[in-house]
């Protein structure tokens, strides 16, 4: 095992934050946090000053309450706190929004067949669908004004088709409109230095091993740069090493009687709950350190705490943001 | 907002009657674990021959299984340690998707020619490999395949990654809606007679624009080939839409207590009555000792919390501990406990909020070790499955 390089050395090397670049598409595994990472990572753009967008693609609608906002996200965008704006992915409006700006085609109560012909369309041809969700991205990066845009991309096997779509339509479509909107995609999603692929995991283990090869398909399939691995919800060391033994005589008694009493109760909850904690966060540190050799410094790895709060709240996001940007440095 | 406690019950006794299990729930929540678990239960437990499939690409029930490797084909994996002379057999396979989508298309193309021009245009390659959304339809199918030839006494699968769940129960009425649908018609009509008078169309005219006269010639021709199958489709989807609905077809939702995949289960759960699809049961996978919600234990905690200095130098002493350092250990059990406990809390709240369903919601503990063989199913199976004859726990 190449256990040489410490993990804080590699970072510290990296040439380019991940928030240096203007277009960040955040995936993962489902459940793994995938939104709250997203989220914390454009509220660090903001408190950057940056101007901010926010993208959900999948249209799970869980951005919202991450800000203690109410409002929905739509297609049009709209802001959701000062200086962060969001939007959720529609490909119905981005495809009128397509037409209206390139075919210079005014849509409006027309738009019914050829949505329906487009959906049809979209069934069968390839990428078709996902160029205009990649596409709408692409543009809000090229065109917007955006100073950093994070995209809440969707789950593990469906971004590398999203992602890898222009080139896949590169690769059927000979001539046409198509084809000259997928080389502006590519040049926009292969810039490394403007866009990144952000992979979110939880120390366990079908999470690790999904996000490994998710780190693989994203090189191999896509080409967008890999940025940075984020493992999301890691538990922290319970006790030091004196703390521990003075637990472990806890745990076999010593005193257990007289502070039940003193403590007005059983105390035998709270040991246990303890033990609870610690074997989590071991069993947790087997898969990150299998995440850790495989990844072997190839890519920044970030660790975020577990929170027992509620989650997705503007407060929980802060503090989130808050320790992601002392890992980020 | 809180409805009426959900009814007890256990999986042994709500699946008897079931010939097929079709697990389903949000993404991480260990949909494929329970639906092995399951199968597992019916094999030891019920002395069935059962099948376990699972569809997702990211092969889980080969890992929950033990076995290296687990192919379209079943293969049948070793129980002896579990079982004494029971009958019972749990097989397992992974949904091929591209093997499944040839194989359908060689049962319904008309001839030899078309199923090779189909099998060999790039447009299918992409439609049968590369898009997620092809999985769900195929699962079905295939579902269907499987139950029809009878194989086994029981078929346990677990739905694709979708990004909602629900787009595999409408997989195939959609496909059904796709063949039959005018615009399919509209589109192919002048695609026989070679595109012409197809410019005139504003549709063509701006697709012709956006992706260009070669592309759209073979997306029709695609479609035209594609075509040919309709028959064969449409009978097969509406017997696997009827299947689905069956009363021999039970779902069982799987989800954590957590807020976000609970909201997702809620919805799931709702689109399923819509269908008039059975729901046999919820499992609560990961769920929270109780002992953390305990009032008691958390009185204990906040007086710990408050005065672990004065408590520590009263105890340590007698405990022949330093009482510094126990009064550190005292403040993290504490604070470890009441964080704990605010979790578990939660989670008893979110379990509240299934009670709309009106069906069993069946908690599963947290194990103290990730499943990785047959042991570790049985002993999450434990928990939802009781021995016959004992009473539930």
């Amino acid at each position: 095992m190449d256990s040489e390089p410490s993990d804080a050395g590699a970072e510290r090397h990296l040439p380019l934050g991940v928030l240096d670049r203007q277009l960040l598409f955040v995936t993962g595994k489902g459940g793994v946090g995938k939104t709250t990472v997203a989220s914390a990572l454009a509220l660090l753009g903001v408190e950057a000053g940056k101007r901010t967008l926010i993208c959900d693609l999948d249209g799970t609608d869980e951005i919202p309450s991450h800000f203690s906002s109410l409002r929905q996200l739509s297609f049009a965008i709209h802001e959701v706190l000062p200086g962060l704006w969001g939007m959720s992915m529609d490909t119905e409006a981005a495809l009128r929004e397509y037409v209206r700006i390139f075919l210079h085609f005014p849509f409006s109560g027309r738009l019914g067949p050829l949505a329906k012909a487009f959906d049809f369309v979209a069934s069968a041809a390839p990428g078709v669908r996902e160029i205009l969700t990649v596409g709408k991205v692409c543009w809000e990066a090229k065109e917007g004004g955006w100073d950093l845009i994070v995209v809440d991309a969707s789950a593990s096997g469906h971004v590398v088709s999203q992602l890898g779509a222009p080139e896949a339509i590169n690769n059927l479509v000979k001539v046409g409109m198509v084809r000259e909107q997928t080389r502006w995609m590519l040049d926009v999603l292969s810039d490394s230095s403007r866009t990144g692929a952000v992979v979110v995991t939880t120390p366990e283990e079908m999470p690790v091993q999904e996000s490994i090869s998710l780190v693989s398909r994203i090189r191999n399939e896509t080409a967008v740069d890999l940025v940075a691995v984020v493992a999301n919800r890691v538990l922290p060391e319970l006790f030091s090493k004196g703390e521990e033994a003075v637990f472990d005589s806890l745990c076999a008694g010593s005193g257990a009687d007289s502070l039940a009493q003193h403590a007005g109760g059983r105390i035998d909850p709270m040991l246990a709950a303890a033990r609870l904690a610690i074997g989590l966060r071991r069993r947790g540190a087997v898969h990150l350190e299998h995440l850790r050799d495989e990844l072997a410094n190839s890519v920044p790895l970030v660790y975020l705490p577990w929170s027992h709060r509620d989650p997705e709240s503007l407060e929980e996001t802060r503090d989130l943001a808050a320790a992601l940007a002392a890992e980020l440095g | 907002m809180t409805s009426a406690p959900s009814p007890e019950g256990n999986l042994r006794d709500l699946l008897q009657s079931k010939s097929i299990v079709i697990c389903c729930g949000p993404g991480g929540v260990g949909k494929t674990t329970t639906a092995a678990a399951i199968g597992l239960m019916a094999a030891v437990r019920e002395n069935k021959k059962v099948l376990v499939v699972t569809v997702d690409p990211a092969l889980r029930l080969s890992d929950a299984l033990g076995v290296d490797r687990l192919g379209d084909q079943p293969s049948r994996i070793e129980l002896s340690g579990l079982q004494g002379s029971g009958k019972g057999e749990l097989w397992a396979s992974m949904l091929n998707t591209s093997l499944a989508w040839d194989n359908l298309v060689r049962r319904y193309a008309p001839d030899q020619a078309t199923i090779e021009k189909i099998l060999s245009s790039t447009l299918y390659a992409n439609v049968s490999r590369r898009f997620v959304q092809s999985h769900d339809y195929v699962a079905a199918e295939r579902l269907y395949e499987l139950h029809q030839d009878g194989d086994y006494d029981l078929i346990v699968i677990d739905t694709p990654p979708s990004r909602h769940a629900i787009d595999f129960l409408d997989a195939p009425s959609k496909m059904a809606e796709f063949f039959s649908s005018k615009l399919l018609r509209w589109i192919l009509a002048p695609y026989r007679s070679r595109w012409v008078g197809l410019a005139s169309r504003p549709f063509t005219q701006i697709a012709d624009r956006i992706l260009g006269g070669a592309f759209l010639a073979e997306v029709a021709e695609f479609f035209y080939l594609f075509h040919s199958m309709y028959e064969g489709f449409i009978t097969r989807s509406t017997a696997v839409e009827n299947l689905l609905a069956d009363p021999a077809c039970a779902f069982v939702v799987v989800t954590t207590l957590s807020p976000g995949p609970r909201h997702e289960a809620s919805y799931l759960i709702r689109e399923l009555g819509q269908r008039g699809f059975h729901l046999a049961a919820i499992v609560a996978n990961k769920v929270l000792p109780s002992y953390l919600a305990d009032p008691v234990g958390r009185a204990a905690a906040a007086r710990l919390r408050q005065d672990h200095e004065a408590i520590s130098a009263a105890v340590a002493p007698q405990a022949g501990l330093e009482s510094e350092i126990l009064s550190g250990v005292l403040a993290e059990l504490a604070r470890n406990y009441r964080d704990y406990s605010h979790v578990a809390l939660r989670e008893a709240e979110e379990r509240g909020r299934l009670g709309f369903a009106k069906c069993p919601v069946l908690d599963v503990a947290h194990l103290e070790h990730d499943i990785d063989d047959v042991f570790g199913l049985a002993e999450m199976g434990e928990m939802f499955w009781p021995q016959r004859g004992s009473q539930q726990s």
